[in-house]
């Protein structure tokens, strides 16, 4: 009987403890500066700038993963064929190596003296200290998170609703966008805002591929390297802040889609 | 207002998943209600998607009409069809679902939905709206149009499949156990219902089920598929009075299936009517009906008995068939007035039974049933 009526608080106890652990070192770094330093430092162009970079390039990595990672996970959902568990194994590999690792991995792939290096180098686009190696890393890196999200939502909808259409006289395609797209809609909106906010995050692939110019990550590190805590502070204090209020926006606006 | 078409299966074979069809050969008349009638796992749904398109064929033609549609996508097949769960999407309003297949055609639409179209100009909106109302009173579905199917009975949402199903005109439909996953009071009212439907649309059918009640209540002819192979063909009479083999025989039960017409008398009694024989039930419906009367439910006697059996008849043993320890005994009933028509009724009788009445062939025999045992469909 105890051992029942102990059972709740005892699990209480210990999901508090982990919920501190993770809310007490944010919540020190956002009351860790004087408010005025974190107004001084929102005013910093190069802060500033460096978060508006990561915001939009983690934008642009994520909008490639919708064109290519819908296919992919629409094709994993619906189609049996040879391979299948490798290209499933293959994808979400990113999840576990460690992103420096992943960096390395790019800059073999995509340096200037690789074979797609010199190609895109061709088309005046370089991978090493540019743009577009930060969104290429951030692809690398926070695909996984999308593709697997949207073939769970293409798994959920039942194949007799597609034939069903078909037999109704809409093609493959229009059958994809009246039906498969709106009842997976949910789970690619998640998988979308995941995906997103990882590449947001991501430091060890992108620094190894593109120290400059810097994402907010970066620019947060070299001013620890470089000046110390103090410094590093009110911009962790930032960041923090503005990918909070930008997700809490997200996820609202979803409940909302799917309320009414 | 209906395209119903003959569908021609030659030389069908393929293999799904763990399913395989062996050269299959059908053809079903336009307007024709035919039953696939065959056990669980008999490959049943797969033959009705390659019909649709939706699972390829190995080898063999398809023909819909006067088209070879072998090759032909499914929204290019011009097929109705229902699924036993009814895959309604759940996404979209009653109304939506209904209209789909009239706002979401990709392919070129078929003739008669082109003349239509052409007639009005476009397929416009309150055209669309008129079709959708046109069909749902149907069906009896109106005042739903605004629901979501999340909250539909099996009853409606099955009523809508079809609704969905029919509007776009299909040159046949295709429905996969449609009513198996009803409860058993409305599976009979809507059994009737896509009688009715069928009666007044007249649209080719193939349905399939493993339920030979249900098969014998629709069809106007079943096909039986047994491990893969389609193997009688025949009106539901034929098919239950004489299955080709003993597996067939064992799985739709020997039984009597009568179609006639049914009537209520002034006193509220039901008669079934065949051709000139009155045999009397306690069924109220009336109108076209099929009937029949379990083998057991049959008693013979050598003299006409006074009993509470409310059907006597006299009549002959045409046919005794030993099954072990019991036979089913045919008696074949003459209609005085009809020179020369017949009856023939099957019962089952044990052995001693038999032996104690002293059963042969040809011998002149009494068969009775209660009115409440002949179960009128």
């Amino acid at each position: 009987m105890t051992t029942k009526r102990s059972f709740t608080p005892i699990f209480w106890f210990l999901a508090l403890l982990l919920v501190i652990f993770v809310s007490y070192p944010i919540v020190l770094t956002l009351t860790g500066s004087p408010l005025r330093v974190l107004g001084d430092t929102l005013l910093d162009s190069e802060v500033l700038g460096s978060i508006l970079f990561t915001f939009s390039s983690s934008l642009i990595a994520t909008v490639i993963g919708l064109a290519t990672g819908i296919p992919l996970a629409y094709i994993l959902a619906r189609h049996d064929f040879p391979g299948k568990s490798l290209i499933e194994g293959l994808i979400d590999l990113p999840i576990v190596i460690p992103h420096s690792a992943a960096g390395i991995a790019l800059l073999l792939a995509l340096g200037r003296n690789s074979i797609l290096g010199r190609g895109f180098g061709l088309l005046g686009i370089r991978f090493v200290s540019s743009a577009p190696g930060v969104v290429a890393a951030m692809l690398f890196v926070s695909v996984p998170f999308l593709v697997d999200t949207a073939r769970e939502g293409f798994e959920a909808v039942d194949s007799h609703l597609e034939n069903v259409a078909r037999t109704l006289g809409s093609s493959q395609w229009r059958v994809f966008w009246k039906v498969s797209f709106p009842l997976a809609r949910r789970s690619i909106l998640s998988g979308l805002i995941l995906m997103w906010s990882r590449g947001i995050s991501e430091f060890g692939a992108v620094v190894i591929l593109t120290y400059h110019p810097m994402i907010a990550p970066v620019l947060l590190y070299e001013r620890f390297q470089s000046y110390g805590l103090d410094y590093a502070l009110p911009v962790a204090g930032i960041v923090i802040l503005i990918s909070m209020l930008i997700f809490l926006v997200l996820r609202a606006l979803n409940s909302v889609r799917e309320g009414s | 207002m209906n395209r119903s078409s003959q569908l021609k299966l030659k030389d069908i074979n393929l293999s799904v998943g763990g399913f395989s069809l062996v050269n299959v050969n059908l053809e079903i008349q336009g307007g024709e209600y035919f039953v696939l009638l065959g056990p669980t796992g008999a490959g049943k749904t797969v033959l009705l998607e390659a019909i649709a398109g939706i699972k390829p064929v190995t080898s063999g033609t398809i023909w819909l009409g006067a088209e070879d549609v072998t090759d032909r996508p499914p929204e290019a097949r011009g097929v109705g069809f229902v699924y036993q769960d009814f895959a309604l999407f759940p996404h979209l309003s009653v109304e939506k679902n209904i209209s789909f297949g009239l706002l979401n055609r990709s392919t070129k639409a078929e003739p008669r939905q082109l003349a239509r179209v052409e007639r009005s100009g476009r397929t416009s909106s309150q055209n669309v709206r008129a079709r959708v109302e046109q069909i749902s009173s149907l069906f009896r579905i109106s005042h739903l149009l605004d629901r979501k199917p999340e909250g539909l009975s099996g009853g409606e949402k099955q009523r809508v499949a079809m609704a969905r199903a029919l509007i776009t005109d299909p040159q046949i439909l295709l429905l996969d156990e449609p009513l198996s996953t009803l409860d058993p009071e409305i599976r009979e009212l809507i059994q009737v219902e896509l009688r009715r439907i069928h009666q007044e649309l007249g649209t080719t059918t193939l349905h399939i089920t493993h339920n030979f009640e249900v098969a014998a209540a629709l069809a106007d002819r079943i096909g039986v598929v047994m491990e893969g192979k389609i193997v009688q063909v025949g009106p539901p009479q034929e098919i239950f009075r004489q299955p080709v083999n003993e597996s067939l025989a064992r799985f739709v039960g020997v039984r009597n299936i009568f179609r006639g017409h049914h009537t209520i008398d002034r006193e509220g009694g039901g008669h079934l009517q065949l051709d000139g024989l009155r045999l009397a039930s306690i069924s109220n419906l009336e109108g076209a009906a099929r009937a029949s009367i379990r083998p057991e439910d049959i008693l013979l006697s050598r003299k006409s008995l006074v009993s509470s059996a409310r059907n006597n008849f006299q009549g002959r043993v045409i046919q005794i068939s030993d099954r072990g320890s019991f036979c089913y005994v045919t008696v074949r009933v003459t209609i005085p007035e009809q020179g020369g028509r017949s009856l023939d009724l099957i019962a089952l009788v044990t052995q001693s039974s038999v032996q104690e009445l002293g059963l042969e062939l040809d011998q002149e025999i009494y068969a009775a049933f209660k009115a409440s045992a002949l179960h009128v469909f």
